[in-house]
């Protein structure tokens, strides 16, 4: 696969690598979803560089595995990976969110290399990976779809109308990413709909599911891994649990952090603590 | 406490004689036009025509395949239909992934689902990124008696709003039949309005070289006194009234504008600003955000001013019943289309 030739550096660097970039987008716009970029950076990490067959000087080549962002707030996590995977180039950085930008405060596909779909009215992406999967099943294209979503897009009806479908038309080949960091607008995914435990309800669907920490880099390698080799035309969905804001000490302990509030001279200090924990 | 509003009130809704008393219209019903040779399910013919020579079409549907014609298609190729059960959002979210790995899919439900239920989804996952995607939507307008849960009666107004969206309501069916390569042909997303069963055939006997053109208004016949801009059934009603009207001495061409939009101003322009003609419109929706106020606007703001009048569904939740009585009642049969000229002819 295109990506061992990424191997030279390890995944747990490269995940800090896209934690820095997305605070410097950040620190840019002087705001952003900068809590949900660093707890998913790991996940990122793990499939940029390691579970996606893709080619960063094409972004748009047919075999391609197909990596959909249905959060188009995490926008700024995505931007940081594929600037991290060379998809994007790194001096666009600082335009994030600026007039005539690339990239957008909201992920739109018409903008960016490498963003598959427009995203952000949530509870969009599995459904259109659905049928992504199913197009790729029509031209025995072997490639996987990659839907990376959030715990409150969990509450949306369309998130198991597409859940039924997958299982009903055997997608195999439809990976679903769950970043279940339990915060949404008004405050915990579990206070709101998400009181069931979410693996149950997925193996009940007749999904392949897996539950992992998504911020443990060997575990969610290892859950990518099983969700790839996995046999037979179940589709599969990994939950990660992740922690907000990972990375950066004071900013997890903050509350209610689904817009997590960062003043002015605080992104220098976020950098400093981060870089105080930089990996081999 | 019971609201005002949410009280029931029992009696009949209709003061309808016993003697003429109908059957409500099953939503399977044809659409009835007296006179005319019909043919069977067009739409799903065409479709399957279609596929044969190209083979990224793909249907889908929403458990109603047989009532949108799309069975024929799914019968004739079954590998190439995807029943995509009850459930309209990712009927249309599956599409639009569909579209986006090159395949040309025909997404059919019931109008009402499609434009209430499903929005959110046609807009964002197909519309905003233009993909080729054809919505062919069953019982438009007023063409089933179920009353307003079946009765989509504001699709147009709904669909006219988003942009890179062509809107087109076919009036017969060779129209529906023609359409079908042209949509399939046009690079991005169309929402059809589909009639469906047995479909009579209608333009061609009033204009026997009339072809369905994407995007086009085509005069299907001249008149002096009255211009009727129709779209839909409603160009089949206006040609009625017309030969109607002719035995009164009144002179009505009709105008049919199957593509809603983009508009063809050019041409309805062009025929508005032919000599002191009555304006009238005609058009199997609500009169709010319809074909109606689609040329009230287009006529206004290039200072064409002529007399001018709608027909249209009124703006309300209509009744339950059968649809000749219906069509009646709400001034979309033929006879209410020659009163309704008459009058505003001697106005």
């Amino acid at each position: 696969m295109d990506n061992r030739r990424f191997d030279n550096m390890s995944l747990e660097r490269r995940a800090w690598n896209i934690r820095r970039k997305a605070l410097r987008m950040g620190e840019v716009q002087g705001q952003g979803y900068i809590g949900q970029a660093l707890g998913i950076a790991d996940v990122l990490a793990a499939s940029f560089f390691h579970a996606l067959n893709h080619r960063p000087d094409d972004p748009e080549w047919e075999g391609r595995d197909r990596f959909l962002l249905s959060i188009g707030h995490y926008a700024i996590a995505l931007y940081a990976a594929l600037i991290e995977a060379g998809i994007l180039p790194e001096d666009e950085l600082e335009t994030y969110g600026m007039d005539d930008s690339r990239m957008p405060m909201s992920g739109m596909a018409s903008y960016t290399p490498g963003m598959e779909i427009t995203g952000g009215s949530l509870g969009h992406g599995l459904g259109i990976a659905v049928g992504m999967a199913m197009g790729l099943k029509r031209k025995d294209n072997p490639a996987f779809v990659y839907n990376l979503m959030s715990d409150g897009e969990l509450g949306e009806g369309s998130t198991w109308e597409a859940a039924m479908s997958a299982v009903q038309h055997g997608l195999g080949n439809l990976i679903c990413l769950v970043d279940f960091n339990d915060q949404q607008a008004d405050g915990k995914a579990t206070e709101a709909l998400a009181r069931v435990p979410e693996e149950g309800k997925w193996a009940a669907f007749g999904w392949h599911t897996q539950r992992v920490d998504g911020n443990d880099m060997a575990a969610v390698v290892a859950a990518l891994d099983a969700a790839r080799a996995e046999p037979g035309d179940r589709p599969r969905v990994i939950i990660f649990d992740t922690l907000m804001c990972k990375g950066v000490d004071f900013l997890e302990a903050r509350e209610s952090a689904h817009f997590v509030r960062v003043d002015p001279d605080e992104w220098a200090r976020a950098l400093e603590t981060l870089d105080a924990g930089m990996p081999e | 406490m019971t609201h005002d509003s949410m009280r029931r009130k029992y009696e009949p809704r209709q003061a309808v004689p016993k003697s003429e008393r109908q059957a409500t219209s099953a939503m399977i019903a044809s659409l009835a036009a007296e006179g005319y040779d019909t043919v069977a399910a067009p739409f799903g013919h065409a479709l399957v025509d279609l596929a044969k020579r190209d083979e990224r079409i793909v249907g889908l549907s929403a458990d109603l395949s047989k009532y949108t014609d799309l069975h024929v298609f799914a019968n004739a190729m079954p590998d190439r239909f995807y029943q995509m059960g009850m459930a309209e959002q990712v009927l249309m979210s599956a599409a639009s992934g569909l579209a986006r790995e090159g395949f040309i899919p025909f997404a059919t439900t019931y109008a009402v689902f499609a434009a209430r239920r499903a929005y959110d989804f046609i807009a964002m996952a197909i519309a905003e990124e233009n993909l080729a995607v054809k919505i062919v939507c069953a019982l438009p307008g007023l063409t089933t008696g179920y009353g307003p849960s079946h009765q989509a009666t504001e699709d147009i107004a709904i669909f006219r709003g988003l942009p890179n969206l062509t809107i087109v309501d076919p009036c017969d069916a060779d129209d529906v039949a023609d359409m079908v390569p042209e949509i399939a042909a046009h690079p991005g997303p169309v929402y059809a309005r589909l009639l469906r069963g047995k479909v009579p055939s209608v333009l061609r006997r009033h204009k026997p070289d009339y072809r369905f053109q994407l995007g086009k208004a085509q005069t299907i016949r001249e008149g002096r006194d009255v211009l009727v801009i129709s779209t839909g059934f409603m160009t089949m009603r206006a040609l009625d009234a017309a030969v109607q009207l002719e035995k009164d001495g009144v002179d009505v061409g009709v105008l049919h504008v199957p593509t809603i939009k983009p508009l063809d101003r050019d041409t309805i322009l062009a025929e508005a600003r032919k000599g002191g003609r009555l304006v009238v419109t005609a058009e199997n929706h609500s009169v709010v955000g319809g074909l109606g106020e689609a040329v009230a606007s287009l006529l206004m703001t290039n200072g064409v001013t002529p007399q001018f009048r709608m027909i249209g569904l009124p703006d309300a939740f209509l009744e339950a019943g059968a649809l000749p009585t219906l069509h009646h009642m709400y001034g979309l049969s033929v006879d209410r289309v020659v009163e309704s000229i008459k009058g505003w002819v001697g106005e």
